[in-house]
């Protein structure tokens, strides 16, 4: 007799999900299964990984002493760079705008990094594949990054910088290069890489000219004496293993440390490398900044921090830690436009959705910031955006003073790890602080 | 003549010396005594002098050097002339590794033997090397020109872009992507001159031209066994 499976009064089974074989992966093994390729896409990690949300400020009671908002100083300015170089740079503000390549992004998109930055008193940065008019010109502080690939660098350029930033790897794919897919390469672009226009243009992963700290010494050395030791010397490293690298860099004779976790983003990698290589920013933090303190660096070298940045608090957490700084990319582009909703009906026609977007190596970025496509790039009007992004940042540094005077801290540099407690055991392990409402850190004194 | 003695003197001076010189100076000739194998000797350089270091080198010897004009009496360490500009570097004895690496523009011309990965990721600069090349030499070269008057090692001109290799004896293996290409009279004519400016008597002729196959310029997941 068959079985009825409609019978009233026998509950149903619902259909079962796997949680192994979920939805997603198995879209992803279809995907695969019809391409044979791997995706590619941008941004940092999107899977859920322990984050300064896990953490929480104290704030003040009988016993710590508040400042008073909007009538007592809380000051925020970084120096940056005055180890060993004769102009180390100031800041007002300690947020950064991370590298990103002219070519990645429109000319638009970085002038208007540039234009922002100089608003709000801060940096930004060069990418692979040079530095442009445009960019110096827009920005009162620039960072020169010195990457593998070496496209568009020249003495010039090297002397027109602020500082100089040695890229060894970055959050996103510490040991992977990059690829510029030729669809993205204008006539300009492919000039300023030597390239010719249309094809893929490869980023090496490493350094065509020296391999492991003591040549990195050399190499500091040789950037110094081109610049006549003026330029603050920064070494890049991805979430990798952040004690050794921060200590191998400090011994080469770095002025600062950018460390950038795994949920910094690219320009374009593989999938599998974003999601699956390298640490989350919060568990990078505190071995970066112990390596300082053993060293007796702390401070004398600067560490600035990236990889989900996004609010003031990530910036205060970060610097309650021990970073003297923060840099910011995804979300820089956010304030930009990136993602805004206002561009669902194109977003749906690319088989995606606002906030969900990352094919940024495929150039038809709606928004007008990954892209050389004109009509995409007009979009993006670059004082507007250069004034959206002074605001962010604005707005992020009055979150992280609100916080620190809530904390008693004259200056952000002042909050420290006493002042926080972790959700989650995870984050209270990673960043060395108590679970809420305990004096328990997991892995100190025996447990 | 400017004479600069590094056993008393310091790099920092002796280099910021040499990218002081402003054109229309007298000081067009310098000899940098006392080299010893120190490292980022005459970097950095911008104006049409010519030094003469007078023994071996370090690291990165003529690093990004524009216009002027560098001979090394001795051996270069690894990165000789890396990201030259323009002007010309000689360096009279062999190289080591990653000679001319990331260069733009110039001539870099190494009498004896060059090391691993000469010219690698070169960017415009010639390169003319009188004895033999090691391994992954000219990898990912995009433009200019490698001249390799002895043999070149394995894997030559690995993930090659645009930049032209002239071998004139054997090649251990070819890297991904690069295949023999017929010698013009075009590119005949382009060797003999960049043997002449590297003083090196020796026939066009005899040599072979090396390129990109161009099958690798856009990925294409049917060759990904190739890379």
């Amino acid at each position: 007799m068959p079985m009825d499976h409609h019978k009233p009064n026998i509950p149903a089974t619902p259909p079962r999900q796997s949680w192994t074989f979920s939805q997603d992966v198995n879209a992803e093994i279809r995907r695969a299964a019809a391409t044979g390729i791997y995706d590619i896409r941008g941004g940092g990690a999107k899977r859920r990984v322990p984050h300064f949300d896990d953490l929480l400020f104290l704030g003040a009671s009988i016993s710590r002493y508040p400042l008073e908002g909007y009538r007592e100083r809380c000051d925020t300015n970084v120096t940056i760079g005055a180890r060993f170089a004769k102009k180390p740079i100031e800041l007002e503000i300690p947020i950064t705008i991370a590298g990103m390549s002219f070519g990645s992004l429109s000319g638009a998109a970085k002038e208007a990094l540039g234009r922002g930055a100089s608003l709000a008193g801060t940096s930004t940065t060069t990418g692979d594949g040079g530095m442009t008019p445009e960019e110096r010109g827009h920005s009162k502080l620039l960072v020169y990054q010195y990457l593998p690939s070496r496209y568009g660098m020249n003495p010039d350029d090297l002397r027109k910088a602020d500082a100089i930033e040695i890229v060894v790897g970055q959050g996103a794919k510490p040991g992977g290069g990059g690829m510029l897919l030729g669809q993205k390469i204008s006539d300009r672009v492919a000039e300023m890489r030597d390239l010719p226009m249309g094809i893929d243009q490869r980023s090496a992963c490493r350094h065509p000219d020296w391999t492991g700290p003591d040549d990195m010494e050399i190499k500091i050395l040789e950037l110094r004496e081109i610049t006549g030791w003026e330029k603050p010397i920064y070494v890049k490293i991805g979430g990798a293993r952040p004690y050794y690298d921060t200590a191998l860099a400090v011994k080469a004779g770095a002025d600062a440390i950018v460390l950038d976790g795994m949920q910094g983003g690219t320009a374009a990698t593989q999938d599998v490398f974003i999601e699956h290589v390298g640490m989350p920013t919060l568990a990078c933090l505190r071995p970066a900044v112990q390596a300082l303190q053993d060293l007796g660096m702390h401070r004398e070298v600067q560490l600035i921090v990236s990889g989900g940045i996004r609010t003031g608090a990530d910036v205060a957490k970060a610097l309650a830690l021990g970073a003297d700084a923060v840099s910011i990319g995804t979300a820089a582009l956010v304030a930009l436009g990136d993602n805004d909703p206002k561009w669902e009906d194109e977003y749906q026609k690319l088989g995606t959705t606002a906030g969900a977007y990352d094919d940024w190596h495929e150039g038809l970025d709606p928004a007008g910031i990954t892209t050389q496509v004109p009509e995409l790039e007009a979009r993006l009007d670059p004082i507007e955006g250069g004034r959206r992004l002074r605001n962010y940042l604005k707005t992020m540094t009055l979150e992280a003073q609100t916080l620190a005077r809530a904390c008693g801290k004259s200056h952000l540099h002042k909050l420290e790890p006493e002042d926080l407690c972790a959700l989650t055991m995870e984050a209270a392990a990673m960043a060395q602080v108590p679970l809420a409402g305990t004096e328990w850190i997991p892995g100190k004194n025996g447990f | 003549m400017e004479r600069y003695d590094l056993a008393t003197g310091s790099l920092r001076e002796m280099n910021a010396q040499l990218q002081a010189v402003a054109p229309g100076e007298n000081l067009t000739a310098w000899e940098i005594l006392n080299p010893d194998g120190r490292h980022a000797i005459a970097v950095g350089l911008d104006a049409p002098i010519e030094v003469r270091v007078m023994g071996p080198t370090g690291y990165y010897c003529s690093g990004m050097n524009q216009q002027a004009t560098v001979r090394i009496r001795g051996n270069a360490g690894p990165g000789v002339a890396e990201n030259m500009m323009s002007g010309k570097v000689i360096v009279e004895g062999d190289a080591s590794q990653y000679a001319g690496a990331t260069g733009r523009g110039g001539l870099l011309a190494i009498k004896g033997n060059a090391s691993s990965r000469c010219g690698i990721s070169m960017k415009g600069i010639d390169i003319v090397v009188g004895g033999s090349v090691g391994h992954m030499s000219c990898f990912m070269g995009q433009k200019g020109n490698l001249v390799v008057c002895g043999d070149a090692g394995e894997a030559l001109g690995d993930s090659l872009y645009e930049a032209r290799v002239f071998v004139r004896g054997s090649v251990k293996s070819l890297g991904a992507d690069c295949v023999e290409k017929e010698m013009r009279p075009e590119h005949l004519a382009a060797l003999e001159n960049l043997l002449e400016s590297a003083e090196i008597d020796t026939d066009p002729a005899d040599f072979r031209r090396y390129g990109s196959a161009r099958r690798l310029y856009n990925f294409d997941i049917d060759n990904a066994g190739a890379y």
